[in-house]
């Protein structure tokens, strides 16, 4: 693994307006990706996962980007539309949920990847274009290619219509790739399929991927490094076992245990209390996690919580870790009174 | 007696195609399912997409036209057509998948909620409004959300006005379509709790229908594995994640993400080894057509579409 920074966010904050004011989704993060490298943003729907990864992409519309992306050095905040076109696709690509929303129904699948080859590789004859993209098709496991290529996104199913944007997301052999949920819509196997693939591909291609998702399961077979995100903030961030085997932040501890695993008892399931906060409603002040673990005494949290470095690479947010521990019977139903 | 036997179960739907539009082929859909439900049971059904899980479901509900087989419920006949119908839809209510899509935006709860009871039951709105309060402290919603909109809760507490909207005429059988893929895991979390508690207050049985192999896992007493419209395997929980016969649930399970970082490159391995095997013995499993054979059994309860030895 080589050591150079592929990409590094400093202090990125995506703001969006809401009536008069700006709000912030994304608010004072920090990440780096390195070259084969997989790092996982964790989080629930409502943390700003997407936002981050929509903000890298440049694709968000009048949002305010403060902070700075640096891709292979270079700062790719706000950089204006013409030279971000050329990276998009190019050397930053993205694959998006949901495979039905991404495809143009009116357009032949094949068509639809030749369009990131006319736009990035001008060189090419349409006979060279038509034979890249079926040998791109093949890379991602679609059967028959020929014909697939000339079919609409509607005559294929879920798994292969997913494939479908693999393959236009790797058509330039991208060296950062950006996967926003890329199996959610998808079943098992499938699931496994796609992700074996985008392994693959960053190994052949020495590709940074950042991974979006909320499925613990993924992560855990994925990624490298984690970071878990709340309301707008990395609370955690961490290599991938020492996240899954000594998670500190209440947070992450939650989650991890409100995953149905593969033990398979009866257990109850922990659910964690309350709701994401809407973006207006974000608690600006304090920890933003406090209002979800009532039971626990306001004084362990910081004032001003900020990422504490508790082992080489773990960073964890707020103090309140240390003394976090899952409610009791008698902490639970009052919480719930609350509710 | 089962609460729920299902026989044969045959569900075709028609291509048409040629000039005069006439019927050419069937797309079968389901083809020859049968299971029991016990009382009290929860029962998941489980399959990629298109396995006709959820055709399956439906036609429990009486929302398909059944093409062969046989349903009862309580040995009352359900197939629609055939005599006199049974109107169970009372006894047999569903949960649906997306709690963003199934409550209509411009009914208020205590419309939702009402609905099923105004359809089945005369009562007077005073006791109406009773009920709908009674359902709601039972699914844990306060008695005051009566008169909101479900754009006012989040994903977790309408999923629960769904629950409380299905289980509103005391229903015997509930089923349940993919009623946590749209939520995130702590509301999922929250959802299936909830579920099995209300199962314990009202000994309720569930069809659960998935394809999340560990949700089903942590809700299922008895599990049956579709393909393509007929089943490759039946039997206990423990049956078939810990002893699984095909080799298409062996490839299912496998398929599952370890939540154990440490054992990853392990589970990538046995899973390649799997795939492999699946590719080798596909023609052993499955017949000419590429469909499952018919189920034997392999002990009381575990049953597994194995080819006729010989």
């Amino acid at each position: 693994m080589s050591d150079t920074l592929l990409l590094e966010i400093k202090n990125l904050k995506t703001s969006f307006r809401i009536g008069e004011e700006y709000y912030a989704a994304v608010d004072n993060i920090s990440l780096d990706v390195r070259h084969n490298e997989v790092l996982a943003l964790v989080g629930e729907s409502g943390s700003g996962k997407s936002a981050t990864a929509f903000s890298i992409m440049n694709l968000h519309n009048r949002a305010k980007i403060e902070g700075q992306i640096l891709f292979n050095g270079r700062d790719i905040a706000n950089l204006p539309p013409s030279k971000m076109n050329k990276l998009r696709g190019n050397e930053i690509s993205m694959i998006f949920q949901d495979p039905l929303t991404a495809l143009n129904p009116l357009m032949e699948c094949g068509r639809q990847i030749e369009e990131v080859l006319i736009l990035h590789k001008s060189n090419m004859s349409s006979k060279q274009r038509k034979a890249y993209g079926i040998d791109l098709l093949n890379q991602v496991g679609i059967p028959r290619p020929e014909r697939i290529y000339d079919q609409f996104p509607h005559e294929l199913s879920g798994g292969m219509r997913q494939r479908i944007i693999i393959a236009i997301a790797i058509a330039n052999k991208p060296e950062l790739l950006i996967a926003d949920e890329p199996t959610t819509a998808l079943d098992v196997t499938i699931q496994a399929q796609i992700l074996d693939l985008i392994r693959e591909l960053k190994n052949d291609l020495n590709s940074g991927v950042v991974l979006i998702t909320h499925d613990l399961g993924v992560v855990a077979e994925m990624a490298d490094r984690v970071a878990v995100m709340y309301a707008g903030q990395i609370v955690e961030i961490a290599d991938v076992e020492t996240l899954f085997i000594q998670p500190l932040h209440p947070y992450t501890r939650s989650l991890l245990s409100s995953v149905p695993n593969a033990e398979g008892t009866d257990d109850k399931l922990h659910v964690i209390q309350g709701i994401v906060p809407s973006l207006k409603h974000l608690p600006r002040e304090g920890c933003r996690f406090k209002d979800r673990i009532p039971w626990m005494d306001d004084s362990v949290h910081e004032e001003h919580p900020e990422l504490h470095e508790v082992s080489p690479g773990h960073f964890v947010r707020c103090t309140c870790y240390q003394h976090f521990h899952f409610p009791e019977q008698n902490e639970e139903e009052q919480a719930h009174g609350i509710t | 007696m089962a609460l729920l036997r299902v026989e044969d179960l045959q569900i075709y739907f028609p291509i048409r195609g040629g000039i005069l539009n006439r019927k050419i082929d069937d797309v079968r859909a389901v083809d020859g399912v049968s299971f029991e439900i016990e009382q009290g049971e929860t029962y998941g059904l489980v399959g990629e997409s298109g396995s006709g899980k959820t055709t399956t479901g439906k036609a429990v509900m009486g929302l398909n036209n059944i093409t062969g087989g046989d349903i009862y419920f309580e040995d009352n006949h359900l197939n629609p057509g055939k005599g006199k119908k049974v109107d169970v839809r009372k006894d047999v209510q569903m949960i649906f998948q997306d709690p963003y899509s199934s409550l209509n935006p411009r009914k208020r709860v205590i419309d939702i909620i009402a609905e099923p009871i105004r359809n089945y039951e005369k009562l007077t709105k005073k006791q109406e409004l009773r009920r709908v309060q009674e359902l709601l402290e039972q699914v844990g919603l306060t008695p005051e959300s009566i008169y909101k909109y479900p754009h006012e809760f989040s994903g977790g507490q309408r999923q629960r006005i769904g629950v409380a909207r299905a289980i509103a005429l005391k229903p015997k059988l509930i089923i349940a379509d993919e009623p946590v893929s749209a939520l995130d895991v702590s509301v999922q979390a929250q959802v299936l709790n909830f579920m099995q508690q209300i199962q314990k207050d009202l000994n309720l049985t569930f069809l659960f229908i998935s394809h999340d192999l560990g949700v089903i896992r942590h809700m299922c007493d008895k599990i049956g594995i579709m393909y393509q419209g007929r089943f490759v395997e039946e039997g206990l929980r423990d049956e078939i994640f810990t002893d699984p016969q095909h080799i298409y649930t062996k490839r299912l399970v496998a398929a599952i993400p370890d939540i154990d970082p440490r054992r990853r490159q392990e589970h990538q391995q046995y899973r390649e080894q799997v795939k492999e095997e699946y590719q080798n013995s596909f023609n052993d499993y499955f017949n000419e057509d590429g469909l499952a054979h018919s189920l034997k059994s392999i002990t009381d309860t575990h049953r597994v579409a194995l080819p006729e030895r010989g």
